[in-house]
């Protein structure tokens, strides 16, 4: 062997534990600062991973965008499934029994009426809600952030994400903690100036601007806070096991 | 006989090995990103102009297909398999591999030199006279010499750039404009192109004009010399037919 190739297999040698060692300690490093989404492994691991990072690192200080009230457009219906009795109960008595509960890794577990929320703050938003199938539109959104329904239940400091449920078997979605308390993700029982209409989630809705619409879940009745998703099983959210929808939809 | 099995290699790369490599990146990203990219489409065949629209709002036009969704009214009576999910999860990861050969081609671009000597116009090239001889010997189909072996002529020096510097930046420019993150946390991402929907809608037409160009780009390679062409971008070496290099070559 040669000095020229045996200086060749030092730097190629060297360049090759010095790429892993640097990808270990840049992993270490991302999982410590919340950069890793929990839907990083398989065939689209690596781009999910790319987009949560940069977002989380690029997007998450930036303040909350908010559009004019001349730029409130026509809204859309978006499609959702059956109504199981025990809402059209609650509906009956125009929802003042309708309970969001919160649970799991807080101080005080909570169960909040409508009215209870209203009480806690008021937030009116406008805001534009956009579907991964490409149609969009502008609305006001009025409600409680949910930052401060997580903060009067005291997350524990273990907490990382909160999972969130809605009245609809099986329907479910979960965000991670700096996400849940982004001043734009609001607890939503209010839009246009009035009440939430049924079709758009009544009587509470969970809004997450930024992110693609299939976050915002209708007719919420649960939120959980976790150290980990898989608690709930093997998907991330109920849009993953049926659509393969990433968890992370801010892109 | 095929006299292109009787070739003559010429000691310089045609291509260097990393053109070559971010070459055939670029294409799979392209390719998957194509697939998937209409996939996402058929899911709502209506486009529309400014930052909101919907089925409730007039669009600026509508491609009469079958839809993934039965959120919209197409006039047929049945609805396509929704591929949303992994096309949605493909779309961005091929996005980055796109993004990232980009960074490196682009690099070396401009390192290199092989920006400045083989895709900016080189020096005679920089009139319209230039760009209407290349035209006429395209269409009196000169064959290609041996100069061209190694070298771009105007025309698709000029095409390289547009594609370079203004088609591929314009397609990640309209895909991050739809994102709502990235448009909450820097709203001229999206405004600068009239809204959401415009970068939609944009995102469309660059797809187009960048079809366009893969397929007059593999029809010119196909009329130039398909294997010859293809065997330069895979393993780097020009070659040329016997009889061309019997005239040309010393």
């Amino acid at each position: 062997m040669n000095a020229v190739t045996r200086r060749k297999l030092l730097i190629t040698g060297s360049a090759a534990i010095a790429g892993a060692a640097g990808l270990a300690t840049a992993a270490r490093i991302a999982e410590k600062y919340g950069l890793i989404p929990p839907d990083h492994g398989g065939l689209y691991g690596a781009g999910e991973t790319l987009t949560y990072a940069c977002h989380r690192v690029l997007t998450l200080n930036r303040p909350m965008r908010e559009f004019p009230r001349s730029m409130i457009s026509t809204p859309f219906v978006s499609p959702y499934g059956k109504l199981p009795s025990a809402y059209h109960a609650s509906q009956a008595h125009n929802f003042a029994d309708w309970r969001l509960k919160v649970d799991g890794l807080v101080d005080h577990q909570l169960s909040l009426s409508i009215a209870d929320l209203r009480a806690l703050a008021v937030r009116s938003q406008i805001t534009e809600i956009a579907c991964e199938e490409g149609w969009s539109y502008i609305a006001e959104w009025i409600g409680t952030p949910l930052s401060l329904v997580l903060r009067e239940a005291g997350v524990k400091p273990e907490a990382r994400y909160v999972a969130y449920f809605s009245i609809q078997d099986g329907l479910w979605d979960s965000l991670d903690l700096p996400e849940a308390n982004h001043s734009g993700t609001l607890l939503t029982w209010g839009m246009n100036g009035g009440d939430l209409p049924v079709d758009y989630g009544a009587p509470l809705r969970l809004r997450v601007p930024r992110q693609i619409g299939y976050k915002s879940v209708k007719f919420l009745t649960r939120i959980t806070v976790t150290d980990s998703l898989k608690r709930f099983g093997e998907t991330f959210s109920s849009s993953n096991p049926q659509d393969r929808y990433a968890w992370y939809a801010g892109i | 006989m095929p006299v292109a099995t009787e070739i003559v290699r010429t000691a310089r790369l045609r291509h260097s090995l990393l053109v070559r490599l971010t070459h055939w990146l670029t294409f799979l990203a392209f390719v998957a990103l194509l697939v998937t990219g209409i996939e996402i489409l058929i899911s709502h065949p209506r486009f529309y102009w400014g930052e909101v629209g919907n089925v409730n709002t007039h669009p600026l036009f509508t491609f009469h297909i079958p839809s993934s969704r039965d959120s919209v009214p197409t006039g047929y009576g049945y609805v396509l398999p929704d591929q949303n999910g992994w096309s949605r999860y493909l779309h961005f990861e091929a996005a980055w591999v796109l993004v990232l050969t980009g960074i490196v081609y682009l690099a070396y671009l401009v390192f290199s030199g092989h920006l400045r000597r083989n895709l900016f116009p080189a020096r005679g090239q920089r009139s319209f006279r230039a760009y209407a001889a290349c035209i006429g010997e395209h269409i009196r189909r000169i064959r290609t010499s041996s100069v061209e072996l190694h070298t771009y002529n105007v025309l698709q020096r000029s095409t390289y750039l547009v594609v370079i510097f203004v088609l591929f930046p314009l397609i990640i420019w309209t895909g991050l404009a739809m994102s709502p993150a990235v448009t909450t946390a820097f709203p001229f991402v999206s405004s600068l192109l009239g809204g959401r929907q415009s970068a939609r809608t944009i995102h469309l037409f660059v797809t187009i004009l960048l079809v366009l160009f893969l397929i007059v780009h593999v029809g010119m390679v196909a009329v130039s010399g398909f294997r010859a062409r293809m065997r330069a971008m895979i393993t780097g070496k020009a070659t040329l037919p016997v009889e061309l290099a019997k005239k040309e070559l010393p």
